[in-house]
């Protein structure tokens, strides 16, 4: 009987491409830049597309802002080793800090957006500080309650308009400078953390993750890396809660709602976890599809559930890594 | 005096909702995150039972109930748990998301609104020391009392009981003694569910079937499982007490509003003060070099 | 006690150090001093608290009560990341390099700490090639072959020998004054041990001070200078290999007691 073995060969312009030197070509040059330039222009037509179904422009704010929070999960999780269950909880303090700014004190949009995402950041990372020695299961878990934790305080104290919410935010001058805002500012958070986490400070939040004894060996003090990991993970949070407040003119305890903790975790599962671009992946296709299930009510969450249940159990690299994998490498059956 | 009988019956309650979630944790290490919509369900397949079914005798459905969340618990484990364990992070997340498949699908499927509420068991009320409580929470308290009774024989004189204990405390040494990890994890789960079921049966009957219960029931169980150490058999129960009493006391001086607050708070607090809980036998995370 | 040079200042001492787990007594009112280049090696049987009082002066679990001086500075009670940026490594017994990433890029994390970078002088305009270098340097010096593909290899896919070379590789990328070395021959061939026994003389010709908990007692004396016998949290001896080896509280704690 003749034994058959599959095996994956890296593909020769990958190869090729690998050294500086060996970017001579204009073929390898499009496949190193190809699937980026794909990605960004594709994002920054979009809107054009959309022109002729100004409805699905909407949506496509909504898809970088989940991109955006998936983002967060993404970087906490596979690079820092904190699974933050509560992306929710970022968006909440952005979403209602800026409409302190803007309806409280009144600040102009581009105020209090940049403002509320930089003080938004601050607030969560103090917020988190006293629980970043847990790990595992108890971070998770934690994390998962600040967000219900805040909806009740404010249902109970009724501040912040209670349960109503503050209204009357400013919108965007108009609808191009809110969609290239969200546009751009994802494109930008995500290159800068592809870039972030090669650089020498995202090795060391890796090996945070890894093993964070031998880090604190080494003279680093691993609540400090933590802390920065987390503020950066709550600007894209905040920035995102700003953001959707401005757009919807409302703040509420809706921000707070799970969606915004459980939808950027299925992208990220989806769309392949540790990637980065995966997350903007998943958002890509969860977002829209939440849109089209809309008619079915909560059934939507349902069918969410299922998909990131079947993807955990069955296919749990995600869909980046596999693309990557059929990107660069052949497979082919060879004898044994 | 009403605050004792009061927060004696709300301990009670909180334990018999948390019981469910530590023997599973206790057990196969495994968070249960889908607790709480197993609770609702038992509920709604007793009320479906009584309901749809005319002629179902209540004891009869809630047995048929029970026995139904049980199975189903069983099946998440046999079907998809089993491929994500070990892995902490997918084993919350699958878990949670069936959960939440659970509940929103039992929303979607119509269980909104007032209509569907179980019987109480006996109808009626008595004074105990001046305060009125009515017999429904009596049960509850007698049926806590039971349950912890028949479970602590159950782990400590029953063959399989002992084998869930062994597991419980050390995997790897129990396997090599011929005790199927698996199976006894399928058998937690199975009772984990079933448990789960039977607080819903039991404390169901006081409110509505609805959807929100399920989600409140989930932050309930893992509040005092987490306050009293995961996996803490004695710890669950005494941090029912503490968080029982103090749900009562705000109740009592501030608004019942401020429940969930306490319950959220209590979580925050006693991770930050001592991560392994009241009771956790895990090591303080500063000497795990 | 450190005979003959009792004139200088020790580099590290402790008094009385003390540490308890529950009911159980693992530190005992343990003292010594370590002189600046010695080697100082701490045996005792399993159990005997070596790995405990590590962890205690390295600031990994709190003293109950004692004081550790370094370079007559109380470093008692600081935190782990503080005292390792005043010039105390140490590597684990349980070996756990940054498994994901390759050898070299393991001692990227060290070198970026605080300390390093204030030694190292590459400080600030550090750019990303530089760490590399340096790192590819510490990892030959310590016997990765540069020309092997050897400090390229993810780390977790590395035979122990050079698992324990990258732990003390790690070390040394901080520019420390002081390496604990917890157990680094245990589970190495004679011929890998042979092999790390040049890189501890040279390491002591390099002025680091080091401080090794070892079982495997004929390879630590080849290279201590003077050692300490550990039993049940206590002290029963210290002074010169040889000396303490033949005591008769050391033997009794080897080998048992045969009074009863």
């Amino acid at each position: 009987m003749e034994m058959m073995r599959r095996e994956r060969i890296d593909r020769g312009i990958k190869v090729r491409t690998e050294g500086i030197y060996a970017i001579s070509s204009i073929r390898e040059v499009l496949y190193l830049l190809g699937p980026r330039l794909i990605l960004i222009v594709g994002m920054i037509s979009l809107p054009f597309i959309l022109e002729l179904a100004p409805y699905w422009k909407r949506v496509v704010n909504i898809m970088c802002v989940y991109s955006l929070i998936a983002l967060s999960f993404d970087f906490l999780a596979n690079y820092v080793g904190l699974v933050c269950l509560g992306g929710a909880f970022f968006v909440g303090i952005g979403g209602y800090i800026a409409a302190i700014f803007n309806v409280y004190l009144s600040f102009p949009i581009y105020v209090s957006i940049p403002l509320a995402t930089i003080c938004g950041a601050i607030f969560c990372t103090l917020m988190l500080l006293p629980c970043l020695p847990l790990r595992g299961v108890y971070f998770a878990i934690v994390t998962l309650m600040y967000p219900l934790f805040f909806t009740r305080v404010i249902e109970a104290l009724n501040i912040l308009g209670g349960t109503n919410g503050i209204t009357g935010l400013s919108s965007f001058p108009n609808q191009y400078v809110e969609e290239y805002t969200i546009i751009i500012v994802t494109l930008l958070f995500l290159f800068g953390m592809r870039r972030f986490v090669t650089q020498d400070i995202g090795l060391v939040l890796r090996g945070v993750k890894d093993n964070d004894q031998a880090v604190r060996a080494s003279g680093i003090s691993i609540a400090y890396m933590k802390s920065l990991a987390v503020f950066i993970a709550s600007v894209m949070g905040c920035f995102a809660g700003a953001y959707i407040a401005h757009l919807y003119m409302w703040s509420g305890i809706s921000l707070f709602a799970l969606d915004f903790s459980i939808i950027p975790i299925a992208s990220v599962v989806i769309g392949g976890g540790g990637t980065l671009v995966g997350a903007i992946i998943g958002s890509v296709i969860l977002v829209p599809l939440s849109e089209i299930l809309r008619a079915f009510g909560t059934f939507r969450i349902v069918i969410y559930c299922i998909i990131l249940t079947l993807v955990i159990v069955f296919k749990s690299e995600g869909l980046m890594i596999y693309l990557q994998r059929k990107y660069h490498q052949f497979e082919r059956w060879v004898k044994v | 005096m009403e605050i004792i009988v009061y927060g004696i019956i709300n301990s009670i309650t909180l334990s018999l909702m948390a019981l469910g979630f530590t023997l599973v944790y206790s057990i196969s290490r495994l968070p249960n995150f889908a607790h709480g919509a197993l609770y609702i369900t038992a509920g709604y397949f007793t009320w479906l039972f009584i309901n749809k079914f005319a002629g179902f005798p209540y004891p009869f459905a809630i047995i048929a109930a029970l026995a139904l969340t049980s199975i189903i618990g069983a099946l998440i484990y046999r079907f998809i748990l089993i491929r994500v364990r070990g892995m902490e992070i997918s084993e919350i997340i699958a878990s949670y998301a069936i959960g939440l498949a659970i509940l929103e699908g039992l929303r979607w499927g119509g269980l909104r609104g007032m209509t569907f509420t179980l019987p109480t068991f006996v109808t009626g009320s008595f004074n105990i020391m001046g305060v009125s409580v009515d017999y429904q929470r009596i049960i509850i308290v007698g049926v806590g009392i039971f349950i912890f009774i028949v479970l602590y024989l159950f782990t400590h004189f029953n063959r399989i009981g002992l084998a869930l204990r062994g597991i419980a405390q050390d995997e790897r040494a129990a396997m090599m003694l011929g005790i199927d990890s698996d199976m006894t994890a399928i058998v937690s789960l199975a009772i984990g569910s079933g448990l789960a079921g039977f607080a819903g049966v039991v404390l169901l009957p006081l409110g509505n079937i609805i959807v929100e219960v399920g989600y409140n029931v989930l932050i309930f169980a893992i509040a005092v499982c987490v306050v009293g150490g995961l996996g803490s058999w004695g710890g669950t129960i005494i941090a029912s007490f503490v968080i029982g009493f103090a749900q009562i006391l705000t109740e009592f001086f501030l608004s019942s509003h401020y429940q969930m607050v306490v319950a959220l708070l209590a979580i925050i607090i006693i991770l930050l003060i001592k991560p392994s809980g009241l009771f956790g036998k895990q090591k303080e995370l500063e000497e795990r070099v | 006690m450190g005979e003959g040079m009792s004139g200088d200042i020790p580099i590290l001492s402790t008094k009385g150090i003390s540490k308890s787990f529950g009911g159980l007594q693992a530190l005992i009112d343990v003292s010594f001093e370590v002189y600046r280049g010695e080697v100082f090696g701490i045996i005792g049987p399993n159990g005997s608290g070596k790995t405990t009082l590590i962890n205690c002066i390295t600031g990994f679990i709190k003293i109950d009560s004692g004081t550790v001086y370094f370079k007559e500075k109380n470093i008692t009670g600081w935190k782990a990341h503080k005292i390792a940026h005043e010039g105390i490594a140490r590597t684990f017994q349980i070996m756990r390099p940054y498994y994901s990433l390759p050898a070299y890029k393991n001692l990227i994390i060290p070198l970026w700490s605080p300390r390093a970078r204030k030694i190292g002088g590459w400080r600030g305009g550090g750019k990303h090639g530089d760490r590399d270098t340096v790192a590819v340097d510490i990892l030959e010096e310590i016997g990765f072959e540069r020309d092997s593909k050897v400090p390229y290899k993810i780390a977790s896919t590395l035979p122990t020998g050079y698992q324990k070379r990258l732990e003390l590789a790690r070390c040394i990328a901080v520019r420390p004054e002081i390496i604990f070395c917890d157990e680094v021959f245990s589970g190495l061939s004679m011929s890998e041990i042979a092999g790390m026994l040049p890189l501890i003389e040279k390491m002591k010709s390099d002025g680091i001070t080091l401080i090794m908990i070892e079982h495997r007692l004929r390879e630590l004396f080849r290279v201590a200078d003077r050692v300490m016998a550990l039993n049940f949290g206590e002290k029963i001896a210290e002074g010169e290999p040889f000396v303490v080896i033949e005591d008769k509280r050391v033997k009794e704690a080897y080998l048992g007691t045969e009074e009863v």
